[in-house]
């Protein structure tokens, strides 16, 4: 046989595609369980830490803390839909009357935090987090943000405490958003931040974001937090059965 | 790791040239310090020791089989394609190693990031093949395999020692010098060391050192 005629030579590559393509397969579909255990479980602790916890078992953790995931659409939950069936950057895309957004509310310690997802863009690619609020559903109570490929040391920095211990105490809505600002080194007040010297295009991409993803759950944080339309919800639950 | 590979040779399965195999590319022919391959990916994910410590092992997995795998397919090869069929063998090994990673070894895997990627660019395996296994039986270039990702690993690890000690305090995320009362006596976590330019030093100082215990690698002139 001569390994180095023109048809050997094809048949050769076409074998040896079809069995390397073969075994990829096999190894991706066969370890594809384990790894989705693995990002949901980071996601877990992602959450959690927004809360500023962190345990060794996140996901029993979270089973303990976590008590209720919704989805809102125009401030109203979704019955019947999970936070999970959510893509957050398609959503974030969306015009804010047609989204679907997810929110998670935990207690811990007798206290309840609402916590929101967000996402936006960074310099180079996406940035995005978790925004912890206090039982009024206004206040910041912590804030973890990530990135996929901002620049270490200058954008990147939004994933340290340096910048995201800012965030604790300030007030994102009144009436309506009023958002935080991050400004460039005068911050002050409780709706202001200290930028990053080197990652402003980033800075302004975590306000941006925080704009665009916190202003859909106004009207719900609103309204569950004003006693009256709660019992008007007790109604409506008695009224349904 | 173990392998069924069955030695076709009436030499012995760690003979002492098979043992050569498995042990030079610590010292005279090591990759990083004196073949200078794969300095790239040395000098970027040394600044722990666990990160080393993965990469180290899965640069050994797919120098091992892919050696293997090339050395018994070696006489099929058509000439012509030789390239890019260890191309593709190396990049489905890499692949492979990748998803365990991020089956497995999850944090870890996000550390390396795109490194394990590249380890289908790391000139050490494409090296070895080509100047190794397409000549040598599998259970030799086996060796060989596993001899040179090892060479490699271990100059790894003793970067990161150094780095993650000197510059973080610890070893692999355990406290070292703090209970050691070094703080006390007045040093700080030297920050330089977590930065690339130290890696460079360090493979520096590593090569000096091997080399002035080594006088086979000093060049004349």
């Amino acid at each position: 046989m001569n390994v180095n005629s023109n048809s050997y030579t094809y048949a050769f590559a076409i074998g040896l595609v079809v069995v390397v393509a073969a075994a990829l397969a096999i190894a991706a579909t066969g370890l594809k369980p384990a790894q989705d255990a693995n990002i949901e479980l980071e996601k877990k602790a992602n959450i959690l830490s927004s809360i500023g916890l962190q345990a060794e078992d996140a996901a029993a953790m979270y089973d303990e803390v976590i008590k209720e995931q919704l989805v809102l659409k125009n401030g109203q939950v979704v019955s019947g839909k999970q936070p999970g069936s959510i893509d957050l950057a398609a959503a974030i895309a969306l015009p804010e009357a047609d989204r679907e957004v997810p929110l998670y509310v935990a207690e811990h310690n007798g206290q309840t935090y609402y916590i929101i997802p967000v996402r936006g863009k960074g310099l180079w690619g996406p940035i995005w987090g978790y925004i912890s609020l206090q039982s009024d559903g206004k206040t910041v109570y912590g804030a973890k943000f990530d990135h996929k490929s901002e620049t270490p040391g200058l954008g990147a920095e939004i994933a340290t405490p340096m910048f995201t211990d800012q965030f604790p105490n300030k007030v994102v809505f009144s009436d309506t958003y009023t958002g935080i600002e991050v400004r460039k080194g005068d911050a002050s007040g409780n709706q202001q931040v200290d930028g990053i010297s080197g990652g402003t295009i980033t800075s302004v991409g975590v306000q941006a974001m925080l704009e665009n993803c916190l202003k859909p759950y106004q009207a719900f944080l609103a309204a569950r937090n004003t006693p009256a339309p709660e019992a008007t919800t007790d109604t409506l639950t008695v009224a349904a059965l | 790791m173990s392998t069924e590979v069955k030695p076709q040779e009436k030499e012995r399965l760690f003979s002492k040239k098979n043992r050569k195999l498995l042990t030079d590319p610590f010292n005279e022919s090591n990759p990083i310090t004196v073949q200078v391959l794969g300095i790239c990916s040395a000098l970027a994910i040394t600044v722990k020791m666990k990160p080393a410590l993965v990469m180290g092992l899965s640069v050994i997995v797919v120098t091992a089989f892919s050696n293997l795998i090339t050395s018994l397919i070696r006489n099929y090869i058509p000439n012509r394609i030789r390239i890019i069929v260890q191309l593709v063998v190396v990049a489905a090994l890499v692949i492979i190693v990748d998803q365990i990673l991020k089956a497995y070894v999850y944090d870890v895997s996000k550390q390396l990031s795109v490194f394990v990627g590249l380890i289908i660019t790391n000139c050490i395996i494409m090296g070895r093949i080509e100047a190794f296994s397409l000549g040598n039986p599998p259970w030799k270039s086996f060796l060989d395999g596993i001899g040179n990702g090892a060479g490699y690993g271990a100059i790894l690890i003793v970067v990161a020692f150094f780095r993650e000690l000197l510059g973080s305090g610890t070893l692999f995320d355990v406290p070292i010098l703090e209970p050691l009362g070094v703080y006390e006596l007045g040093y700080k976590n030297n920050g330089m060391m977590l930065l690339p330019p130290m890696a460079l030093i360090m493979l520096a100082l590593v090569i000096w050192a091997q080399r002035s215990r080594t006088k086979s690698l000093i060049e004349k002139e």
